[in-house]
């Protein structure tokens, strides 16, 4: 019997290969013929396309092929969809512009692929890209989201460059709340454009088979099954059953990697065109121009209080930046990803959102870690802070006070979900302690003792993860399903093949999932193997985001575990000759009731595969089972982040003292891992804070196209973290858990900046709040004060 | 990366021949600037000369009066060095605060200098210390030595051999890095000497400089507080994604103090 292993630190399966540079990544895969693709990017935002001259670059050595937009088009080779249909307040349907695979007569981003040149090398390639020659004529950029729908009309189908205006809420009862309230914050933010920086850029292999006609496309995607369904259901370039997607290791995605590209879509027209493999590896500054960008939403809210500080109402208005073209996932983050969220923790009665989609000139945008979600949590842990500061109450003791108590669930926010379990305030305990809230007024006097400038910043964030009830999705106008499979083979030997549709780029999911099942069979987490990425090896799946993997996928696996267990259950009654009812499957062994007459797991394995004593009448040989999971409702990770910060009032420097994260995450499978998820997040999350900004001139250029200017954090940029759990398991999943993946960057950036003002004594502080600053809020501070 | 043709002399006579026959040349010390610089296709040499072949250009001497460091050397040569800890402990440790280990372990000094990035920190210590600049032609002044952005006096094809740092009474580097790249946004190099104050600000401007009030203020009173009324001309500060003019200007006095305190 093996050593039950849920809720152990086991040490990660695939650690081994990853840290001794043995990963097969994408770009480690070469095929016989291999040739390579460079694209031909618009230095310009915005331009119309003359004549492309390819002459010059069609002489050069090494090269197969250029192909440009225009055959793109001839082709009929349809535009890249977006997977969510949202409508406006009016009921009308979203603007969907078309997206070229590769532009034709006008290109819109600076980066955008107009032309791919097919060579034997990857250098000749790029020479001959050097030399492609397009004529075009610049236009005026919109760039900025607050003037995109007063601007120069991008899409002639999208007026006022508006993809929609949508709404969730009660408008009418929240604006009375907001009239009659004791007391009124206003707060008016900006959520900064953030540039998602996975550590392995995109890449893919398209290779056409013109013998079987099969496309075979390797690719840095978190859902290959659904790059499987875009690229033939809607983009149509292969039958579905023609077309396997295999994306081998992925180093980190962030969501930069859900979404289907140009590039890939690209490749796998011109590998069936030319019928040769065509292999292409994003350049770093290239994934700074092309891979979709994250947040960017400007937004003005008002949070109304009653006399005890309880909130009566939250009234949201929030332009976001769509990007030049709808992402594959774009239309939602603003709306169910970010509307549906501004409940919190608190039992707001009135919530009314409004949030108009712009178009600009600027490269697309789309999830990025939180997707929605932390733009939520920023914008309400800030106008709850404002609020206490406002109104002269102690920040933490005004969430309290507002916050769902544990018998008040089932919980029905005003803006659409309904969460299952939680209990905030154990959290928020729990971190105050860690924090050593106490004695904060200690520290800050020996902070001011020397100079220095300290405060304290919270953030009580929820979030809503395991994407999702199908068929709630579909109401709301999703274009899948968000089920999720997963099948577990025992082999003839009992160790165990375990396929998922959730796609492992970092998480460490060979690990947590060999664990889950392991337990399941009371077998060693040794024994279980777990594959995924490739629609050659499980039917269908739906991939990884939304902290969804071990909610729905995890779900699934258990599933197709205990139908396995069941089944097991037969074979044994079989040879124990005993009815199934009187067998126990416990610690890896079927046993009799009251007896000691019980065959291992790995003999009832046996015995499914050489079924010479077995119930060959009733009963198929084998022992392997699939599952669909469909979950019930979302699941609702919740915790409390507390941030104390030092600053150096003569350069703006900050530091972080403390960070302290206690969240819930409903069961936890492997610790170490959850906290690892949990590090990772936070240090996106202050890097959202305090470095991170992505920048475009008025042109249109990125300015941020770089490490040399795009500042991403660096392991001296923070403290060790402080991490703690609670736990009130998921009540809808057979697995308890609740999803930890985003959790670090949806709560953190908010409990930065308010310890950042608190410091300093100023309501708000753009982020990224740089040193020049914060320095420069000091100086307003120091005048308002004199 | 454009094709060029690799050469690697093993003299400082067939370097220069090299330079002078080939179309367009380029000598390459750590090629931590040139490098970059050939991938990113912002330079396409027709020919490098790699000087890493050379005897002599790399190493750490202090027989005599200077310190002398061969260009060749890399900073963390110069950071570890226990000769330079104990000659000129603030060039030590202004090597040491440069870039990364990689970094360290490839870039030279003499390729820093020779770059002359307005960003860099080496140029302060050179300019600061009042160091003298041996090339295979002539020995030049720091003072002459920095003409502007990525500007030096150095002349087409003059190869710069060895940098002699006087020893100071006392001197000390502060350096507040850009978050991004780490370069210095603001660099000062502080050093006291038996002829005066020496103040090199590197980072701030398109080139390294003098601030020559705050030398005059402190040549009277060497004290924080002597540099209270002094204000840098915020026209003639660099400027971009990640500090103003007028904030720069700033740091450089913020910067300046702390490196008194540190004397
Ligand atoms: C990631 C990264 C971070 C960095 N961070 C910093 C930092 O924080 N601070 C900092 O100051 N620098 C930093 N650098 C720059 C680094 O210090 C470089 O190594 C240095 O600027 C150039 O030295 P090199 O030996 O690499 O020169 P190379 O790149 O080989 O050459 C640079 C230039 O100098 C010329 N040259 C080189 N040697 C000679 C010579 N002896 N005579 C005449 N001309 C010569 C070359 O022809 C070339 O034009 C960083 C670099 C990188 C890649």
């Amino acid at each position: 019997m093996a050593e039950q292993s849920i809720g152990k630190s086991v040490l990660r399966k695939e650690d081994m290969r990853f840290i001794t540079g043995k990963g097969q990544y994408t770009d480690d895969v070469n095929l016989r013929g291999q040739t390579y693709g460079y694209f031909v990017r618009s230095p310009y935002a915005h331009a119309d396309v003359g004549e492309i001259d390819v002459s010059a670059a069609a002489g050069m050595p090494g090269v197969v092929a250029i192909l440009t937009g225009k055959q793109v088009a001839e082709d009929e080779i349809g535009g890249l969809p977006c997977g969510w249909m949202i409508h406006s307040k009016d009921g009308s349907e979203m603007k969907q512009p078309l997206h070229p695979v590769m532009a034709g007569s006008k290109v819109n981003y600076v980066g955008e692929p107009v032309a791919l040149v097919v060579a034997e090398s990857f250098v000749e390639a790029k020479n001959a890209a050097e030399m492609v020659s397009v004529d075009y004529s610049e236009r005026d950029a919109v760039v900025s989201v607050t003037d995109a729908q007063s601007a120069p009309v991008i899409h002639e189908d999208a007026p006022a460059n508006t993809c929609y205006e949508w709404e969730l809420g009660e408008k009418a009862s929240t604006e009375e709340a907001i009239a009659s309230a004791a007391h009124v914050t206003t707060y008016e933010l900006t959520n900064n454009r953030l540039i998602p920086n996975a550590m392995e850029p995109r890449a893919a292999i398209a290779d056409f088979n013109p013998a079987t006609e099969d496309l075979t496309l390797y690719t840095t995607s978190q859902n290959p099954h659904l790059v499987r369904l875009i690229l033939t259901a809607f983009i149509q370039l292969a039958p579905e059953h023609k077309l396997r997607v295999i994306a081998p290791d992925v180093g980190g995605g962030f969501g930069s990697k859900i979404f289907v590209y140009s590039e890939e879509t690209a490749l796998a027209w011109a590998s069936m065109k030319l019928g040769l493999p065509i292999k292409w590896t994003a350049e770093r500054s290239e994934s700074f121009l092309a891979d979709a960008h994250g947040r960017d939403h400007v937004t003005t809210a008002q949070l109304g209080l009653d006399a005890e500080g309880r909130f009566v109402g939250l009234k949201v208005k929030t332009t976001a930046n769509m990007g030049a073209y709808l992402s594959t996932f774009a239309s939602s983050v603003p709306t169910y990803l970010y509307g549906t969220l501004l409940a919190g923790q608190y039992k707001t009665p009135n919530i009314y959102v409004e949030v108009d989609s712009v178009f600009t000139n600027t490269a697309p945008v789309d999830a990025y870690r939180g997707a929605g979600r932390p733009e939520a949590t920023f914008l309400l842990e800030r106008i709850v802070e404002l609020a206490a500061r406002e109104t002269g109450r102690d920040p933490a003791e005004l969430r309290r006070i507002n916050m769902i108590q544990p018998d008040e669930f089932p919980y029905q926010t005003p803006v659409a979900l309904e969460y299952d379990i939680g209990d905030y305030e154990a959290s928020l305990n729990r971190a105050l302690k860690m924090a050593d809230y106490d004695t904060f007024a200690d520290r800050r006097a020996a902070s001011e003792a020397k100079g220095k400038l300290r405060g304290i910043g919270f953030s009580c964030y929820i979030e809503a993860c395991g994407l999702a009830p199908s068929k709630v999705a579909g109401e709301l106008g999703a274009g899948v399903g968000l089920w999720e499979s997963g099948e577990v083979r025992v082999n003839p030997t009992g160790s165990v093949t375990v396929l998922t549709g959730t796609h492992s780029h970092g998480q460490g999911h060979e690990t947590t999932f060999a664990q889950l099942v392991a337990s399941r069979f009371g077998i060693s987490v040794d024994d279980v193997e777990v594959v995924h990425g490739d629609t050659g090896k499980l039917d269908f799946g739906l991939g990884t985001y939304g902290s969804r993997s071990l909610a729905v996928g995890g779900s699934a696996l258990a599933k197709a575990a205990d139908k396995v267990v069941e089944k097991g259950r037969l074979i044994a009654a079989h040879l124990l000759d005993e009815d199934a009812e009187k067998i126990d499957f416990e610690d890896g062994e079927y046993r009799v009731k009251d007896s000691n007459q019980a065959k291992t797991f790995q003999e009832i394995a046996f015995a499914a595969y050489v079924p010479h004593d077995y119930p060959l009448e009733d009963l198929e040989p084998g022992l392997a089972e699939k599952a669909f999971y469909d979950p019930g409702n979302f699941t609702y990770p919740a915790g409390t982040h507390i941030c104390e910060v030092e600053i150096d009032p003569d350069t703006g420097v900050v530091e972080i003292d403390r960070f302290t994260a206690v969240d819930d995450f409903g069961t936890i499978i492997n610790p170490m891992i959850v906290e690892g998820q949990v590090h990772g997040g936070i240090a996106q999350g202050i890097g959202q804070a305090l470095l991170e900004g992505c920048v475009y001139d008025d042109m249109g250029q990125l300015q941020t196209g770089s490490y040399m200017d795009y500042c991403m954090p660096r392991a001296d940029d923070l403290p060790s973290f402080a991490v703690g759990m609670t736990s009130t398991p998921c009540t809808h999943n057979p697995v308890g858990a609740k999803g930890c993946g985003e959790a670090g960057a949806i709560g953190s950036p908010p409990a930065v900046i308010n310890a950042v003002t608190d410091a300093v004594g100023v309501p708000d502080i753009t982020m990224p709040a740089t040193p020049e600053k914060v320095w420069r809020a000091i100086a307003t501070a120091d005048k308002n004060a004199a | 990366m454009y094709d060029f043709n690799y050469h690697k002399p093993s003299s400082i006579d067939e370097a220069i021949q090299l330079f002078t026959d080939l179309e367009d040349a380029v000598y390459l010390a750590g090629g931590h600037t040139l490098l970059p610089s050939l991938k990113l296709r912002l330079a396409a040499p027709t020919d490098v000369i790699d000087l890493a072949g050379i005897p002599g250009l790399n190493g750490i001497d202090y027989s005599g009066d200077d310190l002398k460091v061969g260009a060749l050397t890399p900073h963390d040569d110069v950071s570890t060095s226990p000769v330079v800890q104990s000659v000129i402990p603030a060039l030590a440790s202004l090597a040491g605060g440069i870039g990364d280990a990689q970094v360290r372990n490839r870039g030279t000094i003499g390729g820093s200098v020779a770059n002359s990035d307005p960003a860099a920190d080496y140029p302060a210590a050179v300019l600061g210390l009042g160091a003298q600049l041996v090339t295979n032609q002539r020995t030049l002044n720091a003072d002459e030595f920095f003409t502007g952005m990525f500007e030096t006096a150095l002349e087409e094809g003059e190869l710069l051999k060895e940098i002699r740092f006087p020893k100071p009474e006392a001197a000390a580097y502060v350096k507040y890095p850009n978050p991004a790249s780490r370069y210095a946004t603001v660099g000062v190099f502080m050093t006291k000497t038996s002829e005066g104050v020496r103040v090199a600000i590197t980072g701030a401007a398109p080139s390294v400089f003098r601030a020559t009030d705050m030398e005059a203020a402190l040549n009277a009173d060497f004290s924080e507080a002597a540099l209270d009324g002094i204000s840098l001309d915020a026209d003639m500060m660099n400027e971009d994604l990640h500090a103003s003019a007028e904030y720069r200007a700033h740091l450089c006095v913020v910067m300046a103090k702390r490196a008194i305190s540190q004397i």
